[in-house]
């Protein structure tokens, strides 16, 4: 099943989703997918991974780590399926990351690789956006590159764990204006879901709504205002975005 | 009126590093080396999650095998959601202050975000009471102590930021909304220390008052 959190007539709800996107309200009503605000499907800390891919870390010219390398967003950087990320003005480069998460469903603390899907209350996708401009040598990647307003879509839902039988082998794929830009598998991840929930869990406590977003692979391409971007996570969900300029996105804010 | 911590305070806790003059000067020759090639341009920041929130009188877990350090820090509750808001405007976002006790693993670098050095269970300390803005004449005059079992052990003034409040709100709100009840850890000076179990660790601010933790094994 997949669990959504949408906004309809200013209030939001918690809704499953069926046949072409059409959300199920608790009270019943069916409503289509074009017609509510998706949000994002989870509000907890999101551990994102950095060089995860073998093949992503040699296009970044990094040897791959050893050890993962996580940085961490806070919630204001999310916003949901089918809504807006900015471009600010004068960059050269921003490119997105198709990246799959795991969502934790239950406090994780000391936890062993093989009871670590047991944590996990499902997947969803993640359009992790970097300003490549911004990257400087502390924290990297540091919080200008990575925690932006609207910079991190996420969704547009969360499917459960026993609907995606093996994580590992799942294909990625990312559009600009409907051209295949992005492709890779999961089985090319360097650290693996279990792997990462028993790393985290071994020096803190995961929490129900933090997600782990495991990295990308290689492929990345510059995005501009108008662009449609389509990130796709094989059997989990394909997360829709769309870049607009610095101005209209705070114009449109207020 | 001073409300809870635990009511308004309950956003996202940013971290600034290297936001007190003498701890960034002590470390400019290496900062022109690599990994990092040149000293930082922007703020420096870091996340808190919230498993770390800690509070007054409470115990902070020492890691097995690890070394734990200290962080004396003022705190800035944001009162109002910025996003780009100058830094003449900026303590208009401000509810008021609390003291901070950012705990931390000894930090060799500052090349990659150190998670599992910060982001430990219980590992941020917060005062119980927000002190308000209209409470504090300058918030840039105020004397930090931190005692480890009532021997001076770390002391500085917020009068040696790197960056003042209302620049670091303008430079955050740039990109990112601070939103109300975010708070800013405004930066540990230099000198940190090590504790041990057993240990009372107490920062004291001028005219906010005291948070009081003990250091107990694993």
């Amino acid at each position: 099943m997949k669990h959504a959190r949408i906004r309809y007539e200013d209030q939001v709800y918690n809704v499953t989703v069926e046949a072409e996107n059409a959300v199920r309200l608790p009270d019943g009503r069916l409503l289509a997918e074009q017609a509510v605000q998706w949000l994002p499907p989870a509000e907890g800390s999101m551990f994102a991974l950095g060089l995860n891919y073998a093949d992503h870390a040699a296009e970044l010219a990094f040897a791959p780590p050893t050890e993962p390398l996580a940085f961490i967003k806070s919630p204001g950087t999310y916003t949901g399926h089918n809504q807006v990320t900015w471009r600010p003005d004068n960059v050269k480069y921003m490119h997105y990351e198709c990246e799959l998460v795991a969502v934790i469903g239950k406090p994780a603390r000391n936890v062993k690789r093989e009871d670590a899907l047991a944590y996990v209350a499902g997947y969803t996708v993640c359009n992790d956006y970097a300003i490549r401009d911004y990257l400087e040598n502390y924290y990297r990647p540091n919080l200008r590159v990575k925690n932006r307003d609207a910079t991190t879509p996420v969704g547009p839902w969360i499917v459960d764990v026993a609907d995606v039988p093996d994580p590992s082998r799942l294909t990625l794929r990312t559009w600009i204006n409907g051209e295949l830009k992005q492709q890779g598998s999961t089985a090319d991840m360097i650290f693996d879901i279990p792997h990462l929930i028993e790393y985290f869990s071994s020096f803190m406590t995961l929490q129900p709504g933090d997600m782990i977003a495991t990295g990308t692979p290689e492929g990345l391409a510059d995005v501009v205002p108008g662009d449609e971007v389509v990130v796709e996570v094989e059997g989990v969900g394909r997360l829709v975005n769309r870049i607009v300029s610095e101005s209209e996105f705070f114009a449109a804010r207020g | 009126m001073r409300r809870a911590t635990s009511e308004i305070a309950t956003g996202t806790l940013f971290g600034i590093a290297l936001n007190y003059q003498g701890l960034l000067q002590s470390r400019l020759d290496e900062f022109n080396q690599p990994p990092y090639q040149k000293p930082p341009v922007k703020p420096v920041l870091f996340i808190k999650t919230p498993n770390t929130r800690n509070g007054d009188g409470q115990p902070v877990v020492m890691p097995t095998g690890e070394r734990l350090q200290p962080g004396p820090a003022l705190g800035v509750v944001i009162g109002k959601d910025a996003s780009r808001v100058n830094a003449e405007q900026a303590l208009e976002y401000v509810a008021g202050y609390v003291i901070v006790n950012e705990f931390s693993l000894p930090e060799d670098s500052y090349y990659r975000p150190a998670v599992k050095a910060k982001c430990r269970d219980g590992f941020c300390s917060l005062s119980g009471e927000v002190v308000p803005v209209s409470d504090i004449a300058d918030p840039h005059d105020l004397t930090l102590t931190l005692r480890v079992n009532g021997e001076v052990r770390q002391e500085n003034s917020t009068a040696h930021f790197v960056r003042n409040i209302g620049q670091l709100i303008a430079e955050l709100s740039e990109f990112m909304t601070l939103h109300a009840g975010d708070v800013l850890i405004t930066g540990t000076p230099e000198g940190r220390v090590d504790v041990q179990p057993g240990d009372q660790v107490v920062v004291e601010i001028s005219g906010l008052g005291r948070l009081s933790n003990t250091v107990v094994v694993e």
